[in-house]
């Protein structure tokens, strides 16, 4: 079974962005990366970038296949996880704490509640 | 078994089961098992089937005695590459052809129209019921034993053994797309359920796991086999993609030698090159442009990931003075590019003991 943490907002395409933090740090799910398995590459989005929610802001990269990361919310990209760089497979091991992808200052909080919480994921998923 | 399954070529195919690197890594280092049930079977016998084979085939299927196999292609007039196979010789006028999935149709359509009414030649068509399970791995002759007995012949490299059992017959053959020891073993779809069964728990035995195509994919291209489809295709040759080792030019005629005679007399006009990032880098994968001095002068056939060397390995078809090992091309992925070396095949080696 796949860890959906309590306090964390998903997306269906599953990333999870954490409300709970300022900036909000983002990843994807311990199901996606059950999915995709493998991850080798990612590439990274630029920092300063202004996003909306629902844009393409990045790529992952699994043996398989890439896939496309989209940003839960508006904001600002204001940081990158540069371990991954090194070592892409915390997004395999770790992928709600040392895993996360970029850190993003929302600059419209009220996007969160369109976001789907733990139960509503685990469903999503199930 | 837990499979995440893909529609191909009109089969239900396992893409992996535990994932694409812990698969890669068990054929590596100790054994995995394949359903190869989509490959297509064709029996051709009779007394004229030597030498419509040899009248067809690349290869020279007279260097075959009954129990050897061959590695060979079958051409169009033109000399592009209607599929590559392996051709068994089952007895002095039997042989067993293994041919790709995708192809099987448009295999047998040509033989057919090569066929003349004197050739004294039968062939059948094998594919809808027969099944396969292709064993690759160091631990594949443990499986062997286990499965038939340790007093049974293991098929060694390029022999077929056919044999009759309590569940039917069998054709063993020593065979594989991944670069390690191994058979690929055929059976009637009936048959099929007991064998898997048996095979799987002796592999997993052995240490080893079922394996999807993602393994399967990964495991040839590290040793630079082709895959029809992607690096083999009727709008170029086998000595374009490096297969004139395979291609016996001296033996008499057969279809496409005239075209290939021609083309050798020409010079090739490109090449299929095994190239490998050279620095961090998102794996290549089929499609992406390929330049060599800044213009963009072909596309990527295979690409991946080298689970073994952990870097982008790949294949493309490149003008021939790009294809010299060293030169240095650039894979433009979502429109960045990204260098990378032309090596020499196989990108992996066997670590030697």
């Amino acid at each position: 079974m796949s860890n959906v943490p309590e306090q964390l907002r998903y997306r269906d395409s599953h990333e999870w962005i954490d409300p709970t933090q300022s900036p909000s740090p983002v990843g994807i799910t311990d199901h996606a990366q059950a999915e995709l398995t493998d991850v080798v590459f990612v590439d990274p989005p630029k920092v300063g970038t202004q996003v909306s929610a629902g844009q393409q802001v990045c790529v992952i990269e699994s043996v398989k296949a890439a896939s496309d990361i989209y940003a839960p919310v508006a904001g600002e990209i204001v940081a990158i996880n540069e371990a991954l760089t090194g070592d892409p497979g915390l997004l395999n091991r770790d992928p709600y704490a040392g895993g996360w992808i970029f850190k993003i200052q929302p600059s419209t909080p009220a996007e969160f509640e369109a976001l789907m919480d733990a139960a509503a994921y685990g469903k999503h998923i199930a | 078994m837990g499979a995440r399954m893909v529609p191909f070529a009109g089969w239900d195919m396992p893409v992996q089961y535990t994932g694409i690197v812990d698969e890669h890594k068990a054929v590596r280092q100790s054994v995995g098992v394949f359903d190869i049930s989509h490959m297509g079977q064709f029996i051709v016998s009779g007394p004229g089937a030597a030498a419509f084979l040899n009248r067809v085939l690349t290869n020279n299927i007279t260097k075959l005695q009954p129990g050897q196999g061959q590695y060979t292609l079958l051409l169009n007039g033109l000399g592009g590459v209607i599929d590559d196979l392996i051709a068994y010789r089952t007895s002095e006028r039997e042989f067993y052809l293994v041919v790709n999935a995708a192809r099987i149709d448009a295999d047998w359509a040509h033989l057919e129209t090569q066929l003349n009414k004197d050739d004294e030649v039968m062939m059948a068509n094998a594919s809808d019921f027969t099944a396969g399970l292709a064993i690759q791995g160091p631990q594949a002759r443990a499986v062997a034993a286990a499965v038939f007995g340790s007093d049974n012949s293991f098929p060694e490299h390029n022999t077929i053994l056919v044999t009759m059992t309590d569940n039917g017959p069998m054709w063993l053959c020593g065979t594989g797309y991944t670069g390690e020891e191994g058979f690929e073993f055929f059976m009637p779809m009936e048959t099929a359920e007991t064998w898997f069964r048996k095979i799987v728990d002796a592999v997993k035995v052995a240490g080893g796991m079922p394996c999807g195509l993602g393994a399967r994919d990964t495991l040839r291209l590290e040793m630079g086999y082709p895959l029809n489809g992607n690096d083999l295709s009727e709008g170029r040759t086998p000595l374009q993609a490096g297969l004139g080792f395979f291609v016996d030019l001296d033996k008499g005629d057969f279809t496409g030698r005239e075209a290939l005679v021609a083309q050798k007399a020409a010079g090739l006009p490109d090449k299929l090159a095994a190239f490998r990032m050279t620095g961090a880098a998102p794996p290549p994968r089929p499609h992406y442009p390929v330049a060599f001095a800044g213009e963009i002068i072909g596309e990527v056939c295979s690409g991946t990931q080298s689970p073994s060397l952990g870097a982008g390995i790949g294949m493309a078809y490149v003008p021939l003075n790009a294809a010299t090992i060293g030169s240095t091309l650039e894979i433009e992925i979502r429109g960045r590019r990204f260098p990378a070396e032309v090596v020499k095949k196989p990108f992996y080696r066997k670590p030697s003991v």
